[in-house]
């Protein structure tokens, strides 16, 4: 017993470097490139170019802010708010919309119930690529191609955000507490508005989050639809702009300010929302 | 939206029980039913517009075609065409390439993406990771950059005299090409990687969090290791976990489209039709050619639900297998 004791700590010792590095390694993988976009983004374009990124010697950070907004006539600030527009808004209706759906398959009965969920699942697992030629040809038909709404309307289609609203309601809002509104005489729509939806806040602050990063991260669809360059939102712009810096090299300090910016509303949302979106990932994966 | 009640077997009413009471039950029912229109209407209302009606436009266009009756000029009458846009892709070596193409970028990213999330939630969840709370959010980070810009900074530094990486390998003599012929599609797994490695971890750490502890102590008190514990204890405990990071990882798998999209701009290695989706958007909005962009669109979707029936059929077949086991 003794000997066992004295050989333990050695290896577990080694252990624990191991399981240190390792980590640590798995960091700098994932951070590393972030890093680079920021210090990238202070470069001139002949400093990017000699690829000395370390060097502060032809710090451009304020000048490639200012072409960044100044470029084909302040175009990126037109889709940076455009993608704000898509967004918070699309997101916060789209998590409402889903939500209310979730808490109803949740907290009542009807024919045939489990059949339509089965059809919300399988929404999920559907490509948008898929339905990307029909939506066009759809919003074509009706003369919405090519404006804010032919983008607008698919990204508040959210299935999964009705899955999560379904255990989010199971998990936060007891059917008590309806009963003991009912009995008071409340209406069943008020009781949701005034009752169950302050409970589901953080499941729809979570909801609204995960809608948030895809509307944010969406490309196929925009680019698809939308052929004014008005309209487009930061992620369609930025890959037309890197698709110039091939020919116009003036154009890659642009991409990358562009770039930088364009992740901060995530990282700032993210951040700012922690405590709800940890809660919802348990929600969505233990279940 | 149609909601319609559970026929409850018929309750023995009480005889002195007034028709009245009966009455506002009923009405109390069928204010229920309404408020449950009421609320999912508004989705519902997408699913059909969005979803349904895309989906059912896609199979009626595969089916179908635009007939130019005198060489392309007049009035284009849609005509019944049968499987001959179906014929048309599944012989089409470009469509064919890259159905195999994503098959063998699934191949490589799946299994990479499942057992490095879940190896580092382990490590995490193991309680010898230093800075734990840091490092999770450090692993996270690219998860809050959006596909095209996480597409934009690798393929920055995939470009020679812009890349510090490519500079590195040329300070050690090391010429490397990561646009080229054989590394491209694991430059498109890395970039992939990069983005969802976090996320997943977070996924596998919530579930890990979940385990009760009485089962990991109970495993130390017979003597499992921390390694033994982790792979023989913890893994199969969130195994649901792995088959939904798995799955997902699979159907966004198979759409793969922004990352090559934008590496197509700079290498030349990728064609325009290098993935299905590429292919779909090719065929409907360079060669405006509808009906083979639906069948296409058809063979990809269905090849998604037999490959995702396939996961959830060998999932629970194991499962099985394992109740049976004990």
């Amino acid at each position: 017993m003794s000997t066992a004791d004295s050989t333990l700590p050695r290896p577990r010792l080694l252990g624990r470097a191991t399981v240190n590095v390792v980590v640590a390694l798995s960091v700098l993988y994932t951070l590393l490139p972030v890093l680079w976009l920021v210090l990238a983004a202070g470069k001139t374009r002949d400093a990017l170019f000699s690829s000395d990124i370390l060097s502060f010697k032809d710090f451009a950070f304020g000048q490639n802010l200012h072409d960044l907004f100044a470029m084909d006539g302040g175009q990126y600030g037109r889709w940076y708010l455009n993608s704000l527009l898509y967004a918070v808004l699309g997101a916060a209706i789209g998590a409402l919309v889903s939500v209310a759906c979730g808490y109803a398959f949740d907290k009542y009965r009807f024919r045939h119930k489990e059949k339509l969920f089965g059809l919300v699942l399988a929404a999920v697992m559907v490509p948008q690529t898929v339905l990307a030629l029909p939506l066009y040809l759809m919003a074509s038909g009706t003369g919405l191609v090519n404006t804010f709404w032919a983008v607008f309307i698919p990204v508040l289609f959210n299935p999964f955000g009705v899955y999560l609203g379904r255990i989010f309601s199971q998990g936060y809002v007891p059917d008590e507490v309806l009963e003991a509104a009912r009995i008071d005489g409340a209406g069943e729509l008020t009781t949701y508005a005034r009752v169950a939806l302050r409970m589901l806040g953080p499941g729809l602050v979570t909801v609204f989050l995960f809608q948030l990063t895809a509307i944010w991260n969406n490309f196929f669809l925009p680019m698809v639809m939308l052929s004014d360059q008005d309209l487009y939102p930061v992620s369609l712009g930025l890959y037309t702009w890197n698709s110039s810096a091939t020919v116009t090299p003036d154009y890659y300090p642009v991409v990358i300010m562009g770039s930088l910016l364009a992740v901060l509303p995530l990282i700032l949302a993210f951040a700012l929302l922690q405590r709800f979106w940890r809660s919802g990932l348990t929600a969505g994966s233990v279940k | 939206m149609t909601a319609t009640t559970q026929h409850a077997p018929p309750a023995a009413l009480p005889a002195t029980a007034p028709a009245s009471a009966h009455r506002t039950r009923k009405a109390a029912r069928r204010r229920r039913l309404g408020a449950c229109g009421a609320l999912m209407a508004p989705f519902f209302a997408l699913l059909v517009t969005v979803f349904l009606i895309p989906v059912g436009t896609a199979v009626y266009l595969s089916f179908h075609s635009d007939d130019h009756p005198g060489l392309g000029f007049g009035n284009a009458r849609t005509v019944f065409v049968g499987v001959r846009s179906y014929t048309a892709v599944l012989t089409d070596p470009t469509f064919l390439s890259g159905l195999g193409t994503v098959a063998l970028y699934c191949l490589i990213y799946i299994p990479l993406m499942v057992l490095g999330s879940l190896a580092l939630a382990l490590l995490l969840d193991s309680g010898v990771v230093r800075l734990r709370a840091s490092a999770q959010l450090g692993l996270f980070l690219p998860h809050a950059v959006p596909g095209i810009i996480a597409a934009l900074i690798w393929l920055y530094l995939y470009t020679p005299g812009i890349s510090p990486v490519i500079e590195l390998f040329a300070k050690a003599d090391i010429t490397i090409d990561f646009l080229g012929l054989h590394t491209v599609l694991p430059s498109i797994v890395n970039i992939a990687l990069w983005s969802n490695l976090g996320y997943n971890m977070v996924v596998f750490y919530a579930a890990l969090q979940a385990v009760p502890r009485e089962v990991i102590e109970a495993a130390v008190v017979d003597g499992a290791g921390p390694v033994r514990t982790a792979l023989q204890v913890k893994t199969p405990l969130v195994r649901a976990s792995i088959v939904t990071v798995a799955m997902f990882t699979l159907v966004w798998g198979l759409q793969l489209f922004t990352e090559p999209m934008l590496l197509s701009q700079s290498s030349p290695m990728i064609n325009s039709r290098f993935s299905p989706s590429m292919y779909i958007y090719d065929a409907a909005f360079t060669r405006n050619n509808y009906s083979l962009a639906a069948a296409a669109s058809v063979v990809l979707l269905l090849f998604t639900i037999a490959l995702s029936y396939g996961v959830t059929r060998w999932t629970s077949r194991l499962d099985r297998a394992e109740e049976a086991s004990r």
